[in-house]
């Protein structure tokens, strides 16, 4: 500790903000050194901005079909970079803003599965006796129905929404993110913090969302990212089965369109490659996340904050 | 208020270890007090139930059979009752590196029991002007980390063993205790750092007026802090006395050989005890230490016309309070005049 560093008052918050922002950065750094995960992220990126910013690249109006300028079918020109689909709509437009439903589903539906599973999860694992057999038999009961039937009949009986996609996939989804963090929690029961807040008079809330949760956090965090790949490909299968939102375009729903066009009979490879080629790139760069943060957070896969003896001592910080 | 602050009657704790297998009696009938102010050792091998019987004591293992006292009044088992307690009965862990959640800064893991128990909230309540970083800097400051800001921000791993283990103490100190249980609080540490810990329990209970049940395998550590020794074997305290009584004139065969292999005690012979580790779900009939006994097995007993005795009678379980008693059929013949 230098002498310069003053460390007079901190409040209980600002000692957790300093330490949030602390690990944060840490994980970051490191996150860089993983050359395919920065990879997916700079692809991630680019469609972000394309889906924000859907307004400006491409007017709205491109999407009516009444507004269509095209022609039937047309072949990739300098006005119409990727063709034109059955209705004469310019496909880049349509890309542009089916990216919007793709990423705007995916991550919603994510968000859902992933609090489901998380608490099914810890809960399971932190409870003993009924509780956790209920909910584990609930989470393999989820598991082992065929998951495409079961978003079918849902996505038919709730109706062609785009909410109702999102909870159809969000619902459908949680089994293997519980499972995963049910074997996370119970390894982390067993460690000797737990013990000690016990002793210290913490009750089951307190232990779980003070010990476990912030423990499992990040295995949660890099499974989100495998579970976005799956939701938007779920998204697209749902699409291009009928069952999306028939007011808005997304890839699935150009694919389907695509199909009933008799795009693939006619040639049309402008319709069918784009919106493929965006699904694939945008699942795979959730992958590559992914698969560097689970490298990131897996404890045994790195030599992590656990071994003292791999990180110098950071107290000498000027 | 001159009994003792903590007490054990007739304690069992059994785990069943599965369909048709036999209960593991961990702990077998165990009677123990532990007087204010006063640091008692349990001493015993790996797997004698000194652990259970510390959990237990806590409150955090529910016995089948017997009752803990605290302050005189049995421990309730409901979850408001134990909080209570836990304000009151602290726990330090043997593995200081495990017992802190990684995640946590120094600072949170102090604050934690303070944050449980509203401690702030309750001490304003009773008109002392105070903070949280206050009570935190100050249990720091007990368990000998100074100063007391500089280790707000730092990780368990950024610290050395004896700092954890200081961390680990700060954060029961933050409640206040009257009673602190150590379970091989040095064990896991180096040979040099042990020497401070040790030394700053006997602080704390000079200072602060603490009562300490220590658990350890380690005689020497006994010898170096504690008043008074129990020994335990297989679920059952077999000696129990002063420190010196107990290490000077060890009347128990077991406590002579524990006491023959501590490597500063130079004039007895080494006694390698034989046969198998005790198993606590088969606890053998007589003395449960006669399978691997050396006075049984080297004509001691025999000599003195108790060996039978020792093969096949129970010995009652030794009661709390006294003086120097051994649960050993040899030390009572030797002895007429003991009860």
């Amino acid at each position: 500790m230098s002498a310069g560093e003053a460390v007079p008052r901190l409040t209980a918050r600002q000692v957790t903000r300093r330490r949030r922002r602390e690990s944060a950065r840490r994980t970051w750094n490191e996150f860089r050194s993983h050359r395919s995960g920065v990879v997916g992220l700079g692809i991630l990126v680019v469609f972000v901005l394309v889906a924000l910013g859907a307004p400006l690249l491409a007017d709205a109006t491109g999407l009516k079909v009444t507004a269509a300028t095209g022609g039937v079918l047309e072949a990739p020109s300098a006005e119409y970079w990727l063709g034109t689909d059955d209705n004469g709509r310019s496909v880049l437009t349509l890309l542009i803003w089916g990216a919007r439903v793709s990423l705007f589903v995916g991550l919603l539906a994510t968000a859902i599965s992933m609090v489901i599973g998380t608490l099914v999860g810890v809960a399971s694992g932190h409870f003993r006796g009924w509780p956790s057999s209920v909910l584990f038999r609930l989470t393999e009961w989820f598991l082992v129905i065929p998951f495409l039937p079961l978003a079918i009949v849902m996505a038919s009986v709730l109706g062609a929404s785009l909410i109702n996609i999102v909870l159809v996939i969000g619902v459908t989804s949680w089994p293997g993110t519980a499972l995963l963090i049910r074997a996370q929690t119970l390894s982390i029961e067993e460690r000797p913090f737990l013990e000690r807040a016990r002793a210290l008079g913490a009750g089951h809330w307190h232990q779980m969302s003070r010990h476990v949760l912030p423990n499992v956090m990040p295995m949660v965090f890099a499974n989100t990212t495998l579970t976005v790949a799956i939701a938007i490909l779920t998204e697209t299968t749902l699409s291009f089965l009928g069952l999306g939102d028939p007011l808005r375009v997304s890839w699935g729903s150009m694919l389907d369109d695509a199909f009933g066009a008799g795009a693939i009979t006619t040639g049309a490879w402008w319709f069918i490659i784009p919106p493929g080629i965006c699904v694939i790139l945008v699942v795979l760069s959730f992958t590559l996340i992914g698969r560097a943060l689970e490298e990131i957070f897996n404890p045994r896969l790195r030599r992590g904050i656990l071994d003292e003896t791999s990180k110098p001592r950071r107290r000498e910080r000027s | 208020m001159n009994g003792p602050l903590l007490e054990a009657r007739e304690l069992q704790v059994r785990f069943h270890a599965g369909r048709g297998k036999r209960p593991v009696r961990a702990v077998d009938g165990v009677d123990l007090a532990v007087g204010r102010g006063e640091i008692v050792a349990l001493v015993g091998e790996s797997g004698c139930g000194k652990t259970t019987l510390a959990r237990t004591l806590l409150g955090l293992e529910r016995p089948q059979d017997g009752t803990v006292l605290f302050d005189g009044a049995p421990l309730g088992y409901g979850s408001g009752d134990l909080k209570r307690y836990r304000r009151r009965a602290q726990l330090i862990l043997q593995d200081p590196t495990g017992a802190l959640n990684p995640r946590q800064t120094v600072y949170e893991s102090v604050a934690e029991g303070l944050r449980i128990h509203r401690a702030v909230a309750r001490k304003q309540r009773e008109g002392i002007e105070t903070s949280e970083v206050d009570l935190v800097s100050a249990a720091l400051a007990k368990a000998g980390l100074r100063p007391p800001e500089g280790f707000f921000m730092t990780y368990p791993h950024e610290l050395s063993g004896g700092q954890r283990q200081r961390v680990v103490i700060a954060g029961a100190l933050a409640l206040e205790p009257e009673l602190l249980v150590a379970d091989e609080p040095v064990s896991s540490l180096d040979a040099s750092i042990r020497g401070e810990i040790l030394a700053l329990l006997l602080r704390l209970r000079d200072e602060l007026g603490l009562t300490v049940l220590v658990v350890t395998h380690d005689l020497g550590l006994a010898w170096n802090i504690a008043d008074r020794i129990a020994v335990m074997y297989l679920g059952r305290i077999v000696e129990v006395g002063s420190t010196e009584q107990v290490l000077q004139a060890p009347e128990h065969p077991y406590t002579q050989a524990l006491l023959s292999v501590v490597p500063e005690v130079e004039e007895i012979e080494p006694v390698v005890l034989a046969g198998e580790p005790p198993d606590p779900s088969r606890i053998p009939d007589g003395c449960r230490f006669h399978p691997r006994c050396q006075a049984l097995a080297g004509g001691a007993a025999e000599a003195a016309g108790v060996a039978d005795r020792c093969i096949s009678d129970p010995l009652p379980v030794i009661a709390a309070h006294g003086g120097h008693r051994a649960a050993c059929w040899l030390a009572e013949a030797r002895s007429p005049s003991s009860p």
